[in-house]
């Protein structure tokens, strides 16, 4: 038959083109926000080769090339490029980056002696050492060959010491500082109710602390005096010489003298220390530990609280609640409840939540730390619990519809069956409808959580910082602190790309904690997926 | 509980007389029952006795109200909005609708079969000891006895016995109506409902549950709802015919079947319309 005569060939088949036209924009759109986010994340972390530039009015940059964009002003045609370098040594030029037009370059050089060095202040920097001051006195000029194993040794024995005052300054003292807080407030309170023996007690108590907090600080000095005061000598860019104490120093690398292997060991020693070590300088160095912590928390005690209550809220709209205007008003105003802008809730969760639960929580639990401690709040200020609640609470209608439409979809003749045999109500709901509405139950907390991780408004009124002193759980009593303030990714992303101090500094790490924060509501979710196909599983075949 | 009457008997004749057997002749009593969903009247002064333990089918065409007196009787048509009823329906005298007689325990004296096999995406032995649990019975050695006595029963513990702990969704077709049976019957209730139990199976597997119903018969009173008359006469002692939500005719199966009083069954029964 001759086709193009064919008149039975289906119409409008054309929209099926633009269907997947629809699809492929949409994936596109993905595709490139995920590959932009990756390969901004990812190079923050890989140690190029570092150029030695020397420019024709004179000067001599020493520095990593961190971006090169049109100038503004040149011609379309003849676009000119200016190069931007991060030269580090923020004490002595000012700024840690540099702008230089690409054409005044006159030439470029990676000589191998070229030093990255990551230290603890004022940002990184990148000279050209002359000798080593070693702990003993001793100097060692670069041209030495026992230079090289020296430097290693000594940056080494230099970490030990500030670990080891990490430990003192932070853990132990701080140990000691919240026990004499502790301690002053029951003074205070003994003082007020004139208990006798209890003043002696407490005054005999701050006073031993007061002896062990002397004992850690002379420990702590004595750490600094008797450890490494090896120091670098170096020359910067300019010709000046830079000595760096190498307790200052965290890491050191000869960038155009490492091997591919050796790029390779720098980069997970970096992705290493993001993932899991805490912020230095204004976050805008060292790692995220607090804040990945803080955000996981978060996810899962909103998760925990919004299951329960959604499931239950459904439970009783689905099965209990008599059909009829009231219910309908419920459902829209529950389903427009998941339109309402994030902000809100945390308006509402400062409001009700902080100042009235948490306030009603401090007025009875803690008034006696309430009237001691200068009205220092404990869960009358935003905290972990608060952030918990409020996401559970924007994030309820999304749990609520989800299990409403689950528990209509269990067949009725499973909810028959089980009603004929003499079973109640609740017992078929519990024995028969929840376990197979589970997996869409599921379906509906996956939804949440992937809502809920990544929102930042609403906990920046109910308890997110952008530095906390110490995480929400740990070793002393009850170990879960609930009350306490926490960071979190995203409003870290926030904090980073908006609030650093060191705009130029900060732009690498908005993208890589971009990536972590996608990584890990990423991660969640196949969890939880991972969850409810197993669930899935046990109900297939089924063949209603 | 009631005992065994009659054992079970091997050969097997095509219609049985009711006089055959005894127990109670009001055993169920429908009494000017009326039922409507919202505004439609779908049973309209039905009144017939169901004896105990006999079969009673209840055949007419669709729509006809047949499965809607069936699921009366154990008050699943409760769970529908918007319903309502006129009459009685009481069973060893006692009304189905009286107020401290409570649902749950209604249903737990009548058990009931679906059209489509509902098992519970368990497992077999989860699916038949279901009804026991729910009235907290937790001693494993009596779940295990309800189980094989009730799959004994339903004809299928030699066809599971090896896979009581899979899930129940994997059965065939037969298996998982034949499972439903099982169900029904393990917290032994006094009367078996049955909605057109064999509809959606083949001739084998409604050979088998049709067998079953003779066994069955001897310890419960079942009343059966079914589209096909020769089943009807197979397994039935008692037969009711509906129409348009009146009962037409009430008799022995016997009867019904060899000489009807009344037209319209007359009719349906020899094909001519239904």
């Amino acid at each position: 038959m001759d086709k193009s005569s064919d008149s039975s060939t289906p119409r409008g088949e054309g929209w099926v083109w633009f269907t997947g036209l629809g699809l492929i924009i949409g994936l596109g759109m993905v595709i490139g926000l995920l590959s932009l986010v990756v390969m901004n994340g990812v190079t923050v972390f890989w140690a190029p080769k570092v150029p030695v530039a020397l420019v024709d009015d004179g000067r001599t940059i020493i520095g990593q090339l961190a971006q090169r964009r049109i100038r503004a002003g040149s011609p379309a045609d003849h676009p000119r490029y200016e190069l931007q370098y991060q030269v580090g040594l923020r004490e002595l030029n000012g700024n840690s980056y540099l702008w230089v037009d690409e054409a005044k370059i006159k030439s470029e050089s990676f000589p191998a002696d070229v030093l990255g060095l990551e230290r603890v202040e004022n940002g990184p920097a990148f000279v050209r050492p002359l000798s080593l001051r070693k702990s003993d006195g001793k100097l060692i000029a670069i041209t030495d060959s026992a230079f090289e194993p020296a430097f290693q040794a000594e940056v080494a024995a230099a970490s030990a010491v500030r670990e080891k005052l990490v430990e003192i300054t932070r853990h132990r003292i701080g140990d000691v500082n919240e026990e004499m807080d502790k301690a002053r407030v029951a003074l205070r309170r003994a003082e007020d109710l004139k208990l006798a023996a209890e003043i002696a007690d407490r005054r005999r108590q701050i006073a031993g602390l007061e002896v062990r907090f002397a004992s850690l600080q002379a420990e702590a000095k004595k750490v600094v005096e008797g450890g490494a005061v090896a120091s670098l000598v170096s020359k910067d860019a300019a010709g000046r010489e830079v000595v760096v104490p190498l307790t200052q120093v965290i890491r050191a690398w000869f960038p155009n003298r490492l091997d591919t292997w050796g790029r390779v060991q720098l980069f997970f020693s970096r992705l290493g220390e993001f993932i899991f070590d805490e912020p230095r300088e204004a976050n805008t160095e060292g790692g995220l530990m607090p804040a990945i912590f803080g955000t996981l928390v978060m996810t899962v005690f909103m998760s925990l609280m919004v299951t329960p209550f959604g499931v239950i809220t459904a439970i009783y709209l689905r099965e209990y609640a008599q059909n009829g205007p009231v219910l309908r008003i419920v459902r829209i105003s529950v389903n427009n409840l998941a339109g309402v802008p994030s902000i809100v809730f945390g308006v509402f969760g400062l409001g009700f939540f902080v100042y009235v639960l948490g306030g009603s929580i401090d007025q009875l639990f803690f008034a006696d730390q309430l009237k001691y401690n200068n009205n220092t709040p404990v869960f009358g200020t935003g905290g972990l619990l608060w952030c918990s609640l409020t996401l559970a609470l924007m994030t309820l209608p999304v749990v609520i519809v989800a299990t409403e439409e689950a528990l209509a979809a269990v067949p009725r003749g499973m909810r028959e069956a089980s009603l004929a045999t003499g079973a109640s109500k609740w017992q078929t709901i519990r024995d028969i409808l929840l376990p197979a509405s589970a997996p869409g139950i599921l379906t509906g907390v996956i939804l949440a959580m992937a809502r809920g991780a990544g929102e930042v408004a609403p906990l920046m009124l109910v308890g997110v910082v952008k530095l906390a002193p110490t995480l929400p759980f740990d070793g002393s009593a009850p170990f879960l602190h609930m009350d306490r303030k926490f960071m979190h990714l995203g409003f870290h992303v926030y904090d980073l790309g908006f609030q650093s101090p060191d705009s130029d500094a900060a732009r690498p790490m908005v993208f890589a904690t971009t990536l972590l924060l996608i990584v890990l509501v990423v991660c969640l979710n196949i969890g939880a997926i991972w969850i409810r196909n197993r669930l899935r599983a046990r109900f297939k075949g089924a063949s209603f | 509980m009631p005992e065994i009457m009659n054992p079970p008997s091997s050969s097997r004749i095509k219609v049985r007389p009711a006089t055959e057997r005894e127990g109670r002749k009001d055993y169920i009593s429908i009494r000017d029952y009326g039922f409507w969903y919202g505004q439609k009247k779908a049973l309209d002064a039905i009144s017939l006795d169901i004896p105990e333990r006999q079969v009673v089918a209840f055949i007419g065409p669709s729509g006809c109200g047949k499965s809607t007196l069936l699921r009366n009787l154990n008050r699943m048509n409760d769970l529908v909005d918007d319903v309502r009823h006129e009459g009685d329906i009481t069973i060893s005298g006692r009304s189905i609708y009286d107020a401290g007689l409570e649902v749950i325990s209604l249903r737990r004296r009548v058990g009931m079969v679906f059209q489509k096999s509902n098992p519970f995406p368990k497992s077999v032995f989860e699916n038949v000891v279901y009804a026991l649990r729910v009235v907290g019975v937790r001693d494993r050695a009596v779940l295990e006895e309800a189980c094989e006595t009730s799959l004994r029963k339903a004809a299928l513990w030699d066809e599971v016995k090896d896979r009581l702990d899979d899930s129940a969704l994997g059965l065939s077709g037969g298996q998982m109506q034949r499972l439903c049976i099982a169900r029904a019957i393990a917290n032994r209730p006094e009367i078996l409902l049955m909605d057109e139990p064999c509809s959606a199976l083949d001739p084998i597997a409604t050979g088998k549950i049709e067998e079953l119903i003779h066994e069955l018969k001897d310890q419960f009173t079942i009343v059966i709802v079914t589209h096909s008359m020769q089943q009807a006469a197979r397994v039935s002692d008692r037969t009711a015919f509906f129409y348009l939500g009146k009962q037409i005719e009430y008799d022995t199966t016997e009867k019904i079947f060899m000489n009807p009083s009344q037209a319209q069954t007359e009719a349906y029964i020899s094909g001519r319309f239904g």
